[in-house]
């Protein structure tokens, strides 16, 4: 079907499966809620879905809805600052066979899940197991204990103007360790942006390319406090490891930046401030947003150089 | 249920006021029978769509609360380990052993899941899904897609009926594709003023419908705030309630605990002009 397919290129993932369940939902309700409920699977795509349904079938959805604001959504539009939104292509940098040569290893944890093992609580299914393998007799105990598993990462990446120079190479960085974990990844400028999906692609090129894409201010300000606020407000999820890469340059108000770096700091397991300008001989924290936000972070390490990103990835590993 | 209309109509008789996008989703779900995978906001009414459809259907509600680590025998089945034991010694002094006769149906304990899938037609409530981890959802999608669970000592264990089955997520964590695709999809919203204030005062029979849409619009522009945790149904429903046991006549600042569970929430409230 036609619909389906431009709903496809907006964006939305519409498998044989789905749209034959939209077929299928179309015998019993009407066009628009039938596509909505079989075609939709996330909260992002549903102006999405509205949008192509006003754009194929004509007219308003029978429905029309407030947008649901969750991910690269406007943050402070009204700023004074003159925002730069265009679509920049990135130059290479002479760093990326470097980076593409990091091995990161996810942060760990120790995961409520009950494993197989030679100490710890007696697993009494499987001691049963051998009893009566046994006819009844008594078995050495099983046991099993809770294994280990990978920690949430977020990396929050500052795409503003006095942080150009490094944007790209750190756009590289996030692919690689996407490549090698789950991570969650959004830029932050004067706006917040998710570019996880785009970083999944396998190829660094087009993965980068797509991410510059889908960044609308590349080298505007820096609103921090606001996009942190956004950031806190999307992201529910308790005892991830984040990592903001930034130089502290604030346009905002410092005191939201603390306050917002507070709250994440609260519900996160660690966080970790990388700043490029940190590994430079002479360097002081006085920038207004460092300043604010320094009492907030777990560790400040350098992200300058391919060295100092191997530095940061030993400290997420032993997060 | 012959259309969304009418299971509307059925949902309000037992007290869950939905607006047409849930009736169509409730009902797209009954009629195709496929799982109904509902996300929003915390206090949207996603879990109690959940009971009132059991109660307008007449059905019984089966509840599976999800959280990390949650494993086949605390959601699927477990065997009764002490009487199986018990069982094996009497075998024993009898001198015979008969394993085939450990594995029978009364050394089995259903779990939620089973336990759907026995006593279906039934509503299967998988709540809060985001709170548990891959291992389980792959293991969800099985039963669900199937709507049967082998069991390697015992056989298949079919439903004859699917269950209506209801999954809620409060997005704390993206819930995998595979599963989301054999789901049909709807987003809860806060509810409309009006459709709040009908809810406030088809809950707590005896609410002054003038102080059931102040706190309705109270609540709505709090929702507006910004704030860190913005109040949800469940919220206006404990202020209403609280203001009528104080026998207030308008929403006031001293009953604000009911609704903002943070401070800086409750100071930003207060700073504005929404409450006196």
């Amino acid at each position: 079907m036609g619909f389906t397919r431009v709903l496809r290129g907006a964006g939305l993932q519409c498998g044989p499966d789905r749209v034959q369940a939209y077929l299928q939902a179309t015998a019993h309700v009407d066009l628009y809620w039938a596509g909505r409920l079989t075609l939709c699977a996330d909260p992002d795509d549903l102006p999405r879905y509205d949008a192509v349904y006003r754009a194929y079938f004509g007219g308003a959805p029978p429905r029309p809805r407030a947008t649901v604001e969750l991910d690269s959504v406007t943050v402070g539009v009204a700023a004074s600052d003159v925002e730069v939104l265009r679509h920049k292509d990135i130059s290479e940098f002479n760093a990326a066979p470097l980076i593409a040569r990091l091995k990161p290893l996810p942060p760990r944890r120790r995961s409520r899940r009950l494993k197989k093992a030679r100490r710890g609580p007696i697993d009494l299914a499987r001691t049963v197991r051998a009893m009566i393998e046994i006819g009844g007799e008594i078995a050495l105990p099983r046991h099993r204990r809770r294994g280990v598993k990978a920690r949430r990462l977020v990396l929050l990446i500052d795409v503003s103007g006095s942080m150009a120079a490094y944007s790209d190479a750190l756009l590289r960085f996030a692919h690689v360790v996407a490549r090698a974990m789950p991570v969650e990844v959004r830029t932050i400028g004067t706006r917040l942006t998710r570019v996880t999906r785009q970083l999944k692609e396998r190829d660094p090129e087009r993965a980068v390319k797509a991410a510059g894409r889908a960044i609308p201010d590349y080298e505007g300000g820096t609103r921090l406090g606001e996009a942190l606020r956004r950031f806190n407000q999307q992201w529910r999820q308790r005892g991830a490891v984040v990592v903001l890469f930034s130089d502290g340059w604030e346009r905002g108000d410092p005191a939201l930046l603390a306050t917002e770096m507070a709250r994440l700091r609260r519900v996160s397991h660690k966080v970790i401030w990388a700043n490029p300008h940190a590994g430079k001989p002479g360097y002081r924290p006085v920038q207004s947003g460092v300043v604010a936000a320094l009492p907030h972070v777990d560790t400040m390490v350098a992200g300058h150089s391919v060295q100092a990103l191997e530095e940061l990835l030993e400290e997420v590993r032993h997060a | 249920m012959e259309s969304p209309e009418e299971l509307a109509s059925g949902l309000d008789r037992v007290g869950y006021l939905p607006d047409g996008g849930i009736a169509t989703a409730a009902f797209l779900a009954v009629a195709m029978g496929r799982p109904l995978f509902l996300e929003g906001e915390p206090g949207t009414g996603k879990t109690s769509l959940a009971l009132a459809l059991a109660k307008a259907m007449d059905v019984p509600l089966i509840r599976l609360q999800c959280h990390e680590g949650i494993d086949a025998t605390q959601a699927l089945y477990d065997w009764d380990y002490p009487r199986q034991l018990m069982h094996l010694r009497v075998l024993e002094t009898r001198g015979e052993v008969d394993e085939a006769s450990l594995y029978t149906r009364r050394f089995l304990l259903a779990r939620p899941l089973l336990q759907a899938l026995e006593n279906a037609p039934c509503v299967l409530l998988v709540d809060e899904i985001d709170r548990a981890d891959d291992e389980f959802e792959a293991f969800l999608l099985e039963v669900l897609s199937e709507n049967a669970v082998s069991i390697p000592e015992f056989g298949e264990i079919r439903a004859s009926t699917p269950p209506l089955t209801v999954l809620t997520s409060n997005r704390t964590r993206e819930v995998h594709d595979a599963l989301k695709r054999r789901c049909l999809y709807h987003w809860l919203e806060h509810p409309s003023i009006d459709r709040e204030v009908a809810i406030l005062r088809r809950t707590l029979p005896g609410l002054d419908e003038r102080l059931a849409r102040q706190v309705a619009e109270a609540v709505q522009r709090m929702r507006g705030l910004d704030l860190l945790k913005p109040p949800g149904v469940a919220e206006s429903l404990d202020w209403a309630r609280a203001l009528q046991a104080l026998g207030r006549t308008e929403p006031d600042v001293t009953t604000l605990g009911a609704v903002l569970k943070y401070r800086e929430d409750a100071e930003r409230v207060i700073g504005s002009t929404i409450v006196g």
